[in-house]
């Protein structure tokens, strides 16, 4: 038994594993980066390379700069809104930790972030309806006029990025309440005897502590807003079954052109621009990591 | 302003200002939840008190009438029985892979292991969305549109797990422990079964509760893998009858608060687990 050479092992259990990563990850990957270079439709059979015309065609594609410009709006959107009060519940979390009510407050501000997208999505499309949702009920008791909130370009992009803000401050939270953990004692002890009050001691000995963990949050914060799509898909879509207005995001005029136009080439290139953007994000934080451990 | 004297005593907590950082932090609790209670409480509403203002949150008049009709009108319970089959197998499958690769990829090094397991953590940089078009054309291929396999497919591994196990094993499980096994005859297998997986049960249970979240939420890809009612999993089903002639809010909702409720309640139980997982996500570096 023990004559066995000692690599049969790892190698056959790791076999199956690197076998489905070759198809289902590395294969697909690199088929998205061919494909991206042809013109290839699904009901044509002649499919030539194109080299990078399909780029090109995306520059000056009106629906596909649409769909940047809102994919865009509403990633930065969600991410102003999700640092600044993700970080400021985790320090009020934080100073009630231990307390049998910090549990209630992990919870229900985490549970947006888990529950399933379409249901909750449901839910916000209930609260923004223009007819029947409370929302309009309630600004209309301070005398503003109701809106049109999922029917408007502008205000169905607000109410994105609410949903989308009210699903990922759960996830700030909690990872914000692990970088804050790691704080030292005694560097807020320090500073409360240099006279420094709760606030103070907070701004000045943990946030530059959690510079690294923010990076973090923005960066997956971010990247997860590029890749929304069951949010808009059930928001922006008309109840009556009539063809409503569509937010279109990055995501769904991609499907769209791969589905519904059959221009998988074409799609493929949209993908690739998905996966530029998801790159450089990624690039940028560990380039501002590294400066930072060298400084 | 805490007492700067006596910065961790319990007294401390419960200043005028800790109070007040309590009633904050209640009232956005209750906000956050507030979507989810409404549209629980509207799926038992009768259609008068849906146009009620303010809206009530517990409901006058309870029904079930909402409930009964949308499971009358949609085949609800079916698609949430598709739900936990994808989702119960892609559970096991990620994580069988996972305990696997992360094991061998953390405690044996043969040269080209660093390699792959960069790779591995390369793809998990990718998001899904961006490779979804050729696997989609290789299931189509593969004839298993609207099949079990063919939703599957997406859902099979995950980079995160294999990090979550090799990261574990590194840490938490001395060499000496492999080696004393080995010296007394075991098998590689046996020590994989019998002393490995039994010390990795933190961490399989938090990779547990995040793989099935992750195939019960999954959206765009069941979504173009099923096109016919019977095999819909549940987001989609409900993505699909919330866009068709319905205007009923009453139904909808009850359908959405069946679909929300298993969720919810699943992540109440399996909280710290899944706390833990999320977590992990974040100490990356």
């Amino acid at each position: 038994m023990r004559s066995k050479p000692k690599w049969l092992f790892p190698v056959l259990a790791l076999l199956p594993v690197l076998g489905l990563y070759a198809c289902l990850r590395i294969y697909p990957i690199a088929e998205t980066l061919r494909l991206s270079l042809f013109k290839w439709n699904i009901i044509s059979r002649r499919k030539p390379f194109v080299g990078l015309d399909n780029f090109i065609e995306l520059m000056s594609d009106p629906l596909f700069l649409e769909a940047i410009f809102n994919t865009t709006i509403v990633a930065f959107g969600v991410l102003v809104i999700t640092i600044p009060v993700g970080l400021a519940l985790a320090a009020l979390i934080n100073s009630r930790q231990g307390l049998r009510r910090s549990g209630f407050y992990e919870t229900s501000i985490f549970l947006p972030h888990v529950v399933s997208l379409v249901p909750a999505a449901m839910a916000w499309k209930w609260i923004f309806d223009a007819r029947l949702g409370p929302l309009n009920a309630l600004i209309g008791w301070f005398g503003i006029p109701a809106q049109a909130w999922l029917f408007d370009p502008v205000l169905s992009i607000v109410c994105l990025i609410v949903l989308c803000s009210w699903q990922s401050i759960g996830y700030a939270v909690l990872i914000f309440l692990v970088g804050l953990k790691n704080v030292p004692e005694a560097l807020y002890e320090a500073a409360r005897l240099d006279g420094a009050s709760s606030f103070q001691a907070f701004r000045y000995v943990a946030i530059p502590l959690l510079k690294p963990v923010m990076l973090y949050v923005s960066v997956i914060t971010l990247i997860s807003s590029y890749n929304i799509y069951a949010q808009a898909f059930v928001l922006a879509s008309d109840v009556q079954g009539a063809p409503g207005h569509l937010v279109r995001v990055l995501v769904l005029d991609m499907l769209e052109n791969s589905f519904r136009n059959y221009r998988v080439g074409y799609a493929a290139a949209e993908a690739v621009v998905l996966l530029a953007i998801v790159l450089v994000l990624t690039g940028a934080q560990f380039r501002l990591f590294r400066d930072r451990s060298r400084a | 302003m805490s007492d700067p004297d006596h910065p961790s005593s319990d007294a401390d907590r419960n200043t005028p200002a800790g109070l007040a950082i309590d009633v904050v932090l209640f009232a956005v609790g209750l906000m956050m939840l507030l979507p989810l209670v409404f549209l629980i409480s509207n799926a038992f509403k009768t259609p008068p008190e849906l146009l009620a203002w303010p809206p009530t949150i517990i409901p006058d008049r309870p029904t079930l009438e909402n409930i009964l009709g949308v499971l009358h009108e949609t085949p609800l319970l079916h698609w949430i029985g598709n739900t936990l089959v994808f989702a119960g197998l892609s559970t096991a499958s990620i994580v069988t892979t996972s305990a696997i690769a992360g094991y061998v990829l953390g405690k044996f090094d043969l040269p080209w292991f660093p390699a792959v397991f960069g790779i591995i953590i390369a793809t998990s940089v990718v998001p899904f969305e961006v490779y979804m078009i050729p696997l989609y054309l290789n299931v189509q291929a593969a004839g298993m549109l609207n099949t079990l396999p063919g939703l599957l497919v997406g859902y099979l591994v995950m980079s995160f797990g294999i990090f979550l196990v090799r990261q574990y094993v590194t840490t938490s499980i001395p060499d000496e422990l492999l080696e004393a096994a080995r010296v007394d005859g075991a098998g590689e297998g046996w020590i994989f079964l019998r002393i490995v997986v039994p010390l990795m049960r933190g961490p399989l249970g938090a990779l547990t509760v995040l793989a099935f979240f992750q195939a019960w939420t999954a959206f765009a890809w069941p979504l173009v893998v099923t096109t016919n009612k019977d095999t819909y999993t549940l987001e989609v089903g409900l993505a699909l009858f919330q866009t068709g002639f319905t205007v009923d809010i009453g139904h909808l909702s009850a359908a959405a608060a069946l679909a929300l409720v298993p969720s919810a309640l699943f992540f109440s139980l399996m909280r710290r687990n899944f706390v833990r997982g999320v977590a992990g996500t974040g100490l990356k570096e």
